[in-house]
């Protein structure tokens, strides 16, 4: 039997071409939209055009009359069916369709059926809301003032807008470390609220078989399994009889982790016309109602020797969650993994505090690659030592290395409880500062300074932790984050994978494939990878917080070995050896030393499928199933280096280069890593120089297409220099670290470090973020402006 | 109204509404799915085809207006079973992640390379500036227009593999 591909062995890891390519370049993948069936209806939702008003009347009695409605939704149709409120991702209820208040603009208030998309549309004009107006909540600093609005009032006993308040770290020993330090110097910042605004907006087609019973639901939605249980819970369905299918999905970054009220009204529609009900949004809704990104107001206190040995951090955080605590991370951890503020360096003490609020704003928090909040943190901690920087008058990349983790304090535990797995953080940086030439760098910028030109070099040294996670510390709403696999070797020996968790253009088809063949010497495209449906696949949490590779690429190598034991037993009997004797080499199972003879999985496969007589210990077949506990998580890292020049008298940035030296252990497909940090760095350098979602003083917000959400184009983004370093995971399987989100947590600091250098002449310490020209020449002037109001 | 529409090579026509989006023309009516809908607002480019000889927005452009003009979508770029070199050069340079911008991107560069057939890195930039890619960072997009700029005849027929050569006559 041929053993094709079996010499590439050694080379299932390496810029392998996705298999996935071949449809989409061809205009022929399936997205949600992309579905039509048979007798399929379209839904359109009626959203409140105010932040907070109280619902008077709804009256859809013309909207009925349309001849194209098939039916029109309410609050109190859902109500009817104890459907009106669904449970968020952080033990919230939140409103499906509205039945008492409106409590953000853009909310859910009616949902219409009708014959097609336009119709559906129309029929929205046709339904006579009246409100009355109530006071609103948009600065978060305001949420917690005596007599402010209270916009939960459906909680019972809620009479205020506070949501939590959490720390981590020891507060008695920070206080003592910063009372004894030479230097204090304390920032005041806020990471602005913004949206990950992937092309493809969220949808579902819902498909109520009235005879069967059986729903199936076509979603927008980077966790299947998790949604399949939610919707179970929520509904009241009986879990069997749903199939969520996630196919085809244009872009995630965390905005398709949550269950959306329209995707609860389409299985309504479906439920109620007996016909598949498709609703897809569009862009002013995906970017005023689903999950944003961050808008945490950050206090940050950073305690040093005067010789630049940095002792403490202390941050007391602000955080606004909108009018549903929608938020999206491991239950314990109501601000994320924010307490990972210690960033990259040798601490003696540190303690946080966050306090979450509600506003009248969007529900959300968790989304947009954030490894839930290590953005915020390690945003926070990299401004801090930059402006430690300035306080000591010593270089940032020096003030860096001399305060870096060193390699042999790994396993290394923080001050606020994270056990870093490894990492040799120091040779990183080098490896950044000598790609950028750094000293050239500065000898350029001062140059320029003399000419009055403003040039900036920023540099973030940032580390993640991804891959939730260990059960005994996280789950979301009671789940365990564990992920299935199964591997099936059919008798040809072409293998099929099913994984429980879900691509949103990350290439899993291609990666998981090189994982298992790189176990099997098989050939990656001998393996199938199948994902996104509940039906074909065994149950796990999904994809988000960069922990595909950490926790479902373990499960895939994992199954990949059990399959080979299994395989070795066989080929035992093939041998009539003992399995004992055989050794696995170059592909093959062979007695040792006898190379010949050797059988490959394929070989294996046919003879587990035949009539050979089985030998103890085997069924016959060959598969095999697992679920992957994560032990820890695993701790991407890297050192980014923005080169930007500012013009004084329009504010404007460019930037010029950006240099990024990325540590995620050891690299599957390198070409698909190196493509997951060049999206993260164009979304980093969109948070820092252009996205923001503001609103004015009514609560409008300020952000609902893209001619007011600018996003980067090819213009504003450089050319990306990338390195690598590779330290791997030592408890990971292949020694795999998450890297999606890596970029887009590293990249906003050296953005801002970068601007904020080049304005040193006129003495600027901080600028918030979006650094849009016109907030840069407000810096400049020296009158910072809230970035996140309209508000005067 | 009715319209007839000639949509890569093919003529369709149709009863539609005047105020039917020929984004919506095309992915609804014809079922050509592989043009999408991204923005409303000419912003991201997904629903970037050819009016004729031109890449226009599809989203802000009616189907009564392509009435009795030629269309060249994403599904026309393959041709007699042969992929186009951008459509290669995409898949050779990791120029796409989730594809949803894919197929607006492809269509601009093809009109690029056929009205300048070596592009630098600068212009291929600035020809994509309408268009929003949310996962590439753009540079493997420009790598993959740059690849296709030195493959004109590339193809899964007998590859001329050479870098130099005339790049006309490759697409439409």
């Amino acid at each position: 039997m041929s053993a094709a591909g079996s010499h590439s062995m050694n080379g299932a890891y390496g810029p392998v071409k996705r298999k996935e390519d071949g449809r989409f370049i061809r205009g022929k993948g399936t997205f949600v939209d992309d579905i039509q069936l048979p007798g399929m209806l379209h839904g359109a939702i009626l959203r409140s055009p105010l932040a907070h008003a109280r619902i008077v009347s709804i009256d859809t009695t013309a909207a009925e009359a349309h001849p194209k409605v098939r039916a029109v939704i309410s609050g109190q149709t859902l109500a009817d069916r104890k459907l009106a409120w669904m449970p968020t991702l952080s033990q919230d209820v939140q409103a499906v369709l509205a039945t008492d208040k409106v409590r953000f603009q853009g909310q859910e208030v009616a949902f219409i059926v009708a014959e097609d998309r336009y119709s559906a549309r129309d029929a929205l004009e046709l339904i006579n809301v009246e409100y009355e107006p109530l006071p609103v909540v948009i600065d978060a600093k305001k949420a917690l003032d005596p007599g402010a609005p209270v916009i939960r009032d459906d909680l019972a006993g809620k009479h205020d807008n506070h949501i939590f308040d959490w720390a981590a770290g020891d507060r008695v020993a920070t206080d003592a470390v910063f009372a004894a330090a030479d230097v204090v110097v304390t920032q005041d910042m806020l990471y602005p609220r913004s949206h990950p605004a992937p092309l493809e907006t969220c949808g579902t087609v819902a498909d109520m078989d009235a005879v069967t019973g059986k729903l199936t639901i076509w979603s927008t939605t980077q966790a299947p399994h998790a949604h399949r249980t939610l919707y179970a819970l929520v509904a009241g369905l009986p879990e069997h009889k749903i199939r969520i299918v996630s196919p085809d999905i244009g872009g995630g970054f965390g905005n398709k982790v949550a269950i959306y009220p329209g995707y609860l009204c389409a299985v309504v529609g479906s439920i109620v016309t007996g016909r598949p009900v498709k609703w897809v949004e569009d862009r002013s809704e995906n970017l005023m109602s689903t999950s944003f990104a961050r808008d945490y107001h950050m206090h940050g206190e950073i305690a040093a020797t005067r010789d630049g040995r940095i002792l403490g951090l202390r941050a007391m955080v602000l955080a606004d969650h909108g009018a549903f605590n929608g938020s999206a991370q491991p239950t314990k951890f109501p601000a994320g993994f924010f307490h990972i503020f210690t960033g990259s360096y040798d601490l003696q003490a540190a303690y946080c505090e966050v306090t979450g609020v509600y506003t009248n704003k969007a529900p959300g928090g968790v989304a947009y690659a954030c490894s839930f909040r290590v953005t915020e943190a390690v945003y926070l901690v990299e401004r801090l030592v930059d402006v430690l920087a300035l306080e000591l008058g010593v270089d940032p990349a020096d003030l860096r290395m001399n305060n870096l983790l060193r390699p042999e304090q790994f396993p290394y535990t923080t001050p606020t409880g994270w056990e870093y797995d490894s990492g040799d953080y120091p040779r990183t940086l080098q490896v950044a500062l000598d790609i950028a030439g750094y000293a050239d760098l500065r000898r350029e910028q001062a140059e320029k300074r003399e000419r009055g030109e403003l040039m900036g070099i920023g540099i973030s040294f940032f580390t993640e932790g991804v891959g939730a996670g260990p059960r005994k510390h996280m789950d979301i709403l009671g789940l365990g984050m564990a992920d299935g696999a199964d591997l099936r070797v059919h008798p040809t020996g072409k293998a099929v994978l099913g994984i429980s968790v879900q691509t949103q253009g990350q290439g899993h088809e291609t990666t998981f494939a090189q994982i298992v063949a790189q176990e099997l010497g098989m050939s990656p495209d001998d393996i199938e990878v199948v994902h996104g449906d509940t039906d074909r696949t065994p149950f796990g949490l999904g994809t988000y917080g960069s922990r595909s590779t950490p926790v479902s690429g373990a499960a895939a190598a994992v199954v990949a070995r059990k399959v080979r034991e299994r395989a070795r037993i066989v080929a035992a009997a093939m041998l009539e050896a003992s399995a004992g004797d055989l050794e696995w080499d170059n592909g093959k199972w062979q007695v040792r030393g006898d190379p010949e003879q050797g059988k490959t999985i394929a070989e294996i496969a046919m003879a587990a499928h035949s009539s050979l007589e089985l030998p103890e210990g085997v069924e016959g077949h060959l598969s095999a199933e697992t679920v992957y506990n994560p032990p820890s998580l695993t701790h991407p890292y890297g050192a980014y280096i923005c080169v930007a020049d500012v013009d004084a008298g329009t504010g404007q940035v460019s930037l010029r280069r950006f240099i990024a030296v990325d540590d995620c252990g050891v690299r599957i497909n390198p070409m698909i890593v190196e493509g997951q940090v060049h999206g993260g760095l164009a979304d980093g350098v969109g948070m820092a120089l252009m996205q923001v979602i503001a609103f004015d003083e009514d609560g409008n917000c300020l952000g609902g297409s893209f001619m007011d959400y600018l996003l980067p184009t090819s213009m504003e983004c450089p050319s990306w220099e990338l390195g690598e370093t590779v330290t791997p995971c030592p408890h990971h399987p292949i020694g795999a670290k998450g890297v999606g989100e890596s970029a887009t947590v590293g990249s906003p600091p050296a953005v801002v470090n970068a601007v904020v250098d080049a304005l040193k002449p006129y003495g600027v310490r901080h600028a918030d973020m979006p650094l849009t020209p016109a907030n840069v020449w407000c810096a400049i002037q020296g009158h910072p402006q809230r970035t996140d109001l309209a508000i005067t | 109204m009715q319209i007839t529409v000639t949509v890569n090579d093919s003529d369709y026509t149709r009863e539609v509404e005047a105020r039917l989006l020929l984004i919506h023309f095309l992915r609804d009516e014809l079922r050509l799915t592989g043009s999408h809908w991204g923005c409303d607002t000419s912003n991201c480019g997904a629903c970037v085809v050819w009016l004729d000889d031109t890449p226009v927005k599809s989203c802000t452009v009616l189907a009564a207006m392509a009435d009795g003009r030629r269309v060249f979508t994403v599904e026309g770029l393959e041709r007699d079973g042969a992929l186009d070199p951008v459509q290669q050069g995409f898949a050779e340079c990791h120029g796409l992640q989730c594809g949803f911008c894919t197929p607006g991107m492809m269509l601009t560069s093809r009109w690029l390379l056929n009205h300048n057939p070596h592009p630098s890195a600068t212009q291929i930039r600035e020809a994509l500036s309408g268009q929003i890619c949310r996962c590439t960072g753009y540079e493997n997009i420009v790598r993959s227009v740059l690849w296709a700029s030195k493959h004109p005849a590339a193809g899964p027929a007998p590859a001329d593999d050479q870098d130099t050569g005339p790049a006309d006559g490759v697409s439409t």
